[in-house]
């Protein structure tokens, strides 16, 4: 058996990388990391022009939730508000765009599980590629999914009567913060998604935790009839500060609170989850 | 980066490419890598061959990167894998038994994106992916979903896929389980033109015939431990080699024959053996000029043969000949492995 020393040098192994890498830590630069991304966006994107009816939820999501609560209870809640159906959706259509980025943001944890147990990831993770550009690139992807399903809903809005009450810059603002928020929970699902062994778990687990978090919010009514045990859990949960928050940024009203909180909740959430989801996405085996 | 073969490496032979110490890597009771050894020299092929479970897999997630050895270490093409995981991953590829491209996209696009992944510019990515899918007889699948790829296309897209870099150490995991005779063929056929481009490759199977094929040298492993090594000959020698089955014309010979063969004391075959139930006389060979022989005096001695053939020893036979201890192997080697 031989008994060779091996140290990286070109000729004591004759096949090792180029000269100008021999010396550095494997780093890989900010230009490289993006090209990185890049490609693994092309990827999803690829994924998703392939298999057209993975966008269904984002497409329909917003048209069928739309419908639903201004027809079934806008004429009702429209009412003890103080107004009519109109109103209702004035107040539904900010609420529902903090609610889509929930929706999505599942997905990505189920579609996460489900890439890991294709053998694909074994070869991302047996490359020169930072291991958090595969996550990155998902979640841009999925941030693209979510601009989808909030135009739709706005386009629903807009067709069935909404008015900005405020101008188009609070308009971007609201989709901003809902998207800067919903990228947070994408990284929780990530998380989950990672740690579950399967897809329908983390699918189950987020139903459970978001529909409570969904309807116990001012998403949908407001909080003033609810009791106040609850009106204390909705005015602790985050869904709501961004409801309220994409709804000052429209149609106006106290803003600085709501924005503050989920410019917040989005920063802590982020930066536990994310590092989180990078190491367990780096120790997986 | 084709250009970067070892042709006028004048140290071809000498060193190893991959260096493995003491490997150890534990999963809550099951030892699934025991302190494992070995070297593969570079340039050459080193067969790991062992039964299901016997930790090949296991060997290879760790030389790749994919999980961390509890103990011992393992150097690859000059990077310790622990340590320098990140430079490692440049120099190495990796072909599962589960094929590694993504099955929604083409073959061309995911070749395109591995390029792309391993900073070829997008002109470049773009022709290696072309001439790769050439290379390995996909081109006219190209633009066709990976998932709609036959068994055998999509392990040599996979394999095509570990080639873009040009690795200077490839690791294929079983590369031909479950494909039909016709497909392993062609992947075998594949992994001898990366050889003799000059790649290094760690090849595990659970097939004697494949290793025989494919690997100068062996490693038996089993339960996480190396339990033998060599040449292919070596081992070859110390299990006895082929088995000559011929098949009588009349199965009423077959008593005759085994006799005429044994008393003709041709040299090392004395084993000779009528096996009535399948009409088969096993003949114990080491040399084509042994089967030559076996065969002529057959006939000289006026013979009629139907049938013949000739077996590599199975798994399960090498392993009893290794370890000389049948109660221990016979239930950890699956059935489909005898050859």
């Amino acid at each position: 058996m031989s008994t060779t020393t091996l140290t990286p040098t070109p000729t004591g192994t004759g096949t090792s990388a180029p000269a100008a890498v021999l010396h550095d830590e494997g780093r890989i630069g900010l230009r490289g990391n993006l090209r990185h991304i890049g490609a693994l966006v092309r990827r999803n994107l690829l994924q998703i022009k392939k298999d057209p009816e993975s966008m269904f939820d984002a497409l329909l999501m917003p048209i069928v939730f739309t419908l639903l609560f201004v027809y079934v209870f806008g004429g009702s809640v429209g009412g003890s508000m103080g107004g009519d159906r109109q109103d209702y959706l004035n107040y539904l259509i900010p609420g529902l765009m903090a609610m889509m980025g929930m929706n999505i943001a599942m997905a990505v944890g189920s579609g996460v599980n489900d890439d890991f147990r294709k053998g694909v990831m074994d070869r991302f993770r047996t490359m020169p590629i930072a291991r958090s550009s595969v996550l990155i690139a998902k979640i841009v992807v999925e941030l693209g999914r979510m601009m989808v399903a909030t135009l739709i809903l706005l386009g629903m809005g807009f067709a069935l009567g909404m008015e900005l009450q405020e101008s188009v810059l609070g308009l971007v603002g609201a989709i901003a913060l809902s998207a800067a928020f919903g990228a947070a929970i994408m990284w929780i699902f990530i998380l989950l998604g990672l740690t579950m062994k399967t897809a329908q778990a983390v699918q189950g687990t987020g139903m459970l935790v978001l529909m409570p978090l969904q309807f116990g919010s001012s998403i949908f009514a407001p909080t003033q009839t609810m009791p106040g045990w609850l009106r204390t859990f909705t005015d602790y949960n985050p869904l709501s500060n961004l409801a309220d928050a994409a709804r000052a940024l429209m149609m106006g009203g106290p803003l600085a609170h709501s924005v503050w909180v989920t410019l917040g909740w989005t920063v802590v959430i982020t930066a536990v989850t994310a590092p989180l989801a990078v190491s367990r996405f780096r120790k997986k085996s | 980066m084709v250009s970067m073969t070892r042709n006028d490496n004048d140290l071809k032979g000498g060193v190893n490419a991959v260096e493995v110490r003491g490997l150890v890597k534990h999963y809550g009771g099951t030892k699934a890598l025991d302190g494992v050894d070995l070297d593969v020299r570079e340039g050459t092929v080193l067969g790991v061959l062992g039964p299901n479970g016997a930790g090949k897999t296991t060997l290879v997630r760790c030389l790749s990167t994919l999980i961390v050895p509890d103990a011992g270490h393992a150097v690859v093409a000059g990077w310790d894998v622990v340590k320098q995981p990140r430079q490692l991953r440049r120099t190495i590829g990796l072909t599962g038994q589960y094929a590694s491209v993504d099955e929604k996209l083409s073959g061309w696009e995911n070749l395109y994106m591995i390029g792309r992944l391993l900073d070829l510019p997008r002109r470049k990515a773009r022709s290696r992916a072309d001439e790769l899918l050439e290379r390995f007889s996909l081109t006219p699948a190209a633009r066709k979903a990976a998932m709609d790829y036959s068994g055998g296309m999509r392990r040599r897209l996979d394999l095509a896929a570990s080639m873009i870099g040009s690795p200077a150490v490839l690791y294929l995991d079983e590369p031909t389980t479950g494909l039909d005779p016709r497909t392993r063929n062609e992947v075998w056929d594949e992994v001898q033109r990366m050889v003799a481009e000059g790649a290094t490759v760690l090849l595990t199977t659970q097939y004697m015939e494949e290793a025989e094929q494919l690997a100068s040298e062996l490693t038996v492993i089993d339960q996480g431990r190396i339990i033998a090594r060599g040449g292919v000959d070596e081992l070859k020698a110390k299990v006895g080699g082929r088995t000559l089955q011929i098949r009588p014309s009349d199965p009423a010979e077959l008593a005759a024959m085994a006799q005429a063969l044994r008393e003709a004391g041709l040299d090392g075959v004395a084993g000779a053996q009528a096996v009535p139930d399948e009409g088969l006389l096993h003949v114990p060979i080491l040399s084509d000029a042994q089967l030559t022989a076996v065969i002529g005096l057959l006939g000289t001695r006026g013979f009629s043969l139907a049938h013949v053939a000739t077996a590599l020893p199975s798994l399960d036979e090498v392993f009893l000949a290794i370890t000389g201890d049948k109660a221990t192997h016979t239930e950890t080697i699956p059935q489909e492995v005898a050859a």
